[in-house]
């Protein structure tokens, strides 16, 4: 190897990865590099988004006519409480972690994070949990069948009588996925607080920076209570005890409130990185600076804090008085402040700017109108008297759809697509991912977009069977989904193929500021090792005269070189 | 070429841990300290709410035994921060000797609270106050022990050579620790045996 740059900071730089990055050994092993471990948690989490997605498929198949002829009606309820709970707890927790591990470290200039070892554990348990929950299909009685929410008294009736039953196999798999997901949002912000580059105050850090942060908080301060509740859920239901039962003196409620006082947050702890993606990628395919970064960046805490005390909107039709009702509809319409100054901050962005429609663009544009019709639909079911008519409606499926798949998996894909180079040193086909965002934008409209209707003329969720009157919204449905699924096609394609046989990936092929695009494509083990940037501002100064980080010059020089 | 590719998934030292250690366990400890405030909520709202809140032949719980219980945990709160005083000044013995007598003073709550448990008459599935009272003691109970397990583990890594290489990170936190425990077990005393 000749050494063609002087510069004596080169010189001593080993190289990173003895076997290259094509030893797929490490993939399947218990690796303590955050890379590896990212992609090892994006790849279990498509396949269970596979999973999820037939389940899904299976649902809508029973739905496309009235009657209840596809499956019994027990199978069918332990269908949709699979089919939450694997994309939930097994797709969405398990790739946003998987794209926090990639991401945070070279965003922010550490070498990796700050706990390898329990990274990795917390990887592993995932499956673990997801053997514990699918066992449950094969146990007397099927997998738990009373809903992803799992309200008692239904959950713990246990009809069998049998002490391992499928409802209790889904709370040890919910509290062990609840172990994996502390152990994860101890170490991220551990990681972010303490190992970030020289000059990176925290009003330099990246948005997703930010809105990781945000959203581990909420973890960590929400996840503890829903933990709590499955404790007591898990007692009731294995050793007859009475938190939940009201001829013992409990009260079937309290549950309901440990259960929201987690899983509202949860959603914000899902779309909140979300919003990091979207700030990251608008200002890079349209070559502007992110409108009002401070706004941006506080507005997330915002969303930490008012989240954490909304949760009782999903309760307003189990008997809540009056005064629980006003507050918590006040607080909910609260909440879309924050996330109002995000939308006007990412048009602003956009407005004027010299916009590239390449593939990740495209899922954030997708993503943002989804997520400005989902949040419509939000403020609405946040007033009382609108909730209680189409409250466990229909109209809540398609709202709750349009935020978690529309929204957050949208965003999800087009950061797969915006640093699939960067992590993999191969660029992907450019018409293969249009292709898979054109079927996904169309599936995914004509399944949600009609059931709004469905709900609104009283069609009701988690039922095998309906009045012929709301056939047509669930034919067009169902046609939706199936369209969705064939989307998965050309995703797999793409990213396999150009994994294998891709043209290789220039350092910063998107011509993109931050710290991970000054990197080589793949990233060495330790990211920067010794020689770590010294920020001088924030990473969105497209078109200013602003430097980003000290001696950039080095930098990049430094990344072609290895590239 | 295989000494490179070993260094590759373990470099000694070179991802400095000093500090992280701590500020992870603080977070953990905030993010545990949940849990219990779900099981204080659970237990306030449903005594409140309940129409008859002791099992049948029961009007409250004794209070003695628990009392003196309460006041051994709460010194050895006392007792440990000299065992630390101790390390810190590299007086091995002096912090092997009062560690050890913390982990006795915590086996001896442990112990006090087996006792109460045998003589009570009510049990896990006497209503939401068995329950409630079971699922507390019992879970905070579980957090002694493991103080405790943790204790030993710290006492036997002591007589290592080079244990206090990389600072005195695994002692500050056991001792973190067991505060936490020792806080969590002053609130809980409050709720279960003096509001009766």
């Amino acid at each position: 190897m000749t050494i063609v740059n002087y510069d004596p900071r080169l010189v001593k730089t080993k190289d990173p990865y003895p076997k290259g990055p094509n030893d797929w050994k490490r993939f399947f092993s218990f690796n303590t590099d955050a890379k590896v471990i990212g992609i090892q948690y994006i790849v279990t989490a498509l396949f269970f988004l596979l999973i999820g997605g037939l389940l899904g498929m299976l649902i809508r198949g029973e739905l496309i006519t009235p009657p209840s002829d596809l499956f019994d009606p027990t199978v069918y309820n332990g269908l949709y409480t699979m089919h939450g709970t694997i994309m939930l707890f097994l797709f969405l927790f398990p790739i946003l972690s998987g794209l926090t591990n990639l991401l945070v470290p070279p965003m922010i200039g550490a070498p990796d994070m700050a706990f390898p070892k329990l990274n990795a554990l917390a990887f592993w348990l995932v499956p673990v949990f997801s053997i514990v929950l699918l066992i449950s299909f094969f146990v007397p009685g099927g997998p738990a069948s009373s809903g992803w929410w799992s309200y008692p008294p239904i959950s713990i009736q246990n009809p069998l009588g049998k002490i391992i039953n499928g409802e209790m196999l889904w709370i040890i798999a919910i509290s062990l996925s609840g172990i994996s997901s502390i152990i994860g949002a101890v170490n991220f912000v551990t990681t972010i607080i303490r190992m970030r580059a020289p000059g990176m105050g925290f009003f330099k850090m990246p948005i997703f920076i930010w809105t990781v942060l945000a959203a581990q908080l909420l973890q960590l301060l929400g996840l503890p209570a829903l933990t709590g509740g499955a404790i007591m859920l898990f007692f009731d239901l294995t050793f007859q005890t009475s938190f939940f039962r009201v001829e013992g003196g409990g009260d079937p409620v309290l549950f309901q409130h440990f259960f929201w006082f987690y899983s509202h947050p949860a959603v914000y702890v899902m779309v909140l990185p979300v919003f990091g993606i979207f700030s990251e990628l608008f200002p890079v395919y349209s070559r502007k600076p992110l409108f009002g970064y401070k706004f941006v960046a506080v507005a997330s805490f915002g969303i930490t804090i008012l989240s954490l005390v909304v949760w009782v909107h999903h309760m307003f039709y189990t008997g809540t008085p009056m005064w629980m009702r006003n507050l918590f509809m006040f607080t909910t319409m609260l909440i879309a402040v924050p996330t109002g100054v995000k939308v006007f901050a990412w048009i602003a962005t956009l407005w004027g700017g010299n916009i590239r429609l390449s593939t990740p663009m495209l899922f954030c544009l997708g993503g943002l109108f989804n997520f400005i019709f989902g949040g419509i639909t939000g403020v609405m079911l946040a007033t009382v008297p609108v909730d209680i008519h189409v409250g466990n409606t229909y109209f809540v499926v398609a709202h709750f759809h349009y935020i978690i798949f529309n929204t957050i998996a949208f965003g999800i894909f087009a950061a797969i697509y915006h640093w699939f180079p960067k992590f993999t040193g191969k660029m992907f086909y450019e018409g293969l991912g249009k292709v898979h965002f054109a079927l996904t934008f169309i599936g995914a409209t004509l399944n949600w977009l009609p059931l709004h209707w469905a709900g609104l003329l009283g069609m009701p969720r988690r039922v095998a069977s309906y009045d012929p009157e709301f056939a047509i919204w669930n034919v067009l449905a169902s046609i939706g989904a199936f369209i969705l699924g064939v989307a998965s096609i050309p995703f797999i394609l793409n990213m396999v193929s150009s994994w294998v046989r891709g043209k290789s990936a220039p350092p910063n092929p998107w011509k993109a500021i931050g710290l991970e695009w000054l990197l080589p494509s793949p990233p060495p083990h330790e990211n920067f090792e010794e020689d770590i940037p010294t920020v001088l501002n924030e990473p969105y100064c497209y078109g200013l005269d602003k430097p980003f980080v000290e001696d950039e010059q080095f930098y990049i020089e430094k990344s072609l070189k290895k590239s | 070429m295989e000494n490179q590719n070993l260094s590759l998934n373990h470099k000694p030292g070179h991802i400095k841990h000093d500090g992280h250690n701590i500020t992870g366990f603080i977070i953990f400890l905030c993010s545990e300290s949940i849990i219990f405030f779900a099981f204080f909520v659970g237990y306030s709202v449903l005594k409140i709410s309940a129409p008859v809140w002791y099992p049948e032949g029961i009007n409250g719980i004794d209070t003695k035994m628990p009392l003196i219980n309460t006041v051994i945990l709460v010194s050895s709160s006392f007792v440990i921060y000299f065992a630390e005083k101790y390390l810190h000044k590299k007086n091995l013995w002096g912090f092997r000797i009062v560690w050890f007598i913390t982990m006795i003073m915590g086996s001896y709550f442990v112990y006090g609270q087996y006792v109460e448990w045998s003589e009570l008459t009510f049990s896990l599935q006497s209503g939401a106050f068995g329950g409630m009272f079971y699922l507390l003691t019992g879970f905070h109970g579980l957090h002694v022990i493991t103080g405790i397990l943790l204790m030993i583990l710290m006492l036997f890594r002591s007589f290592l050579p080079d244990n206090y290489k990389d600072g005195e990170m695994g002692v500050e936190s056991v001792s973190l620790f067991w505060h936490f425990v020792d806080v969590i077990w002053i609130i809980l005393f409050g709720l279960i045996y003096l509001w009766q």
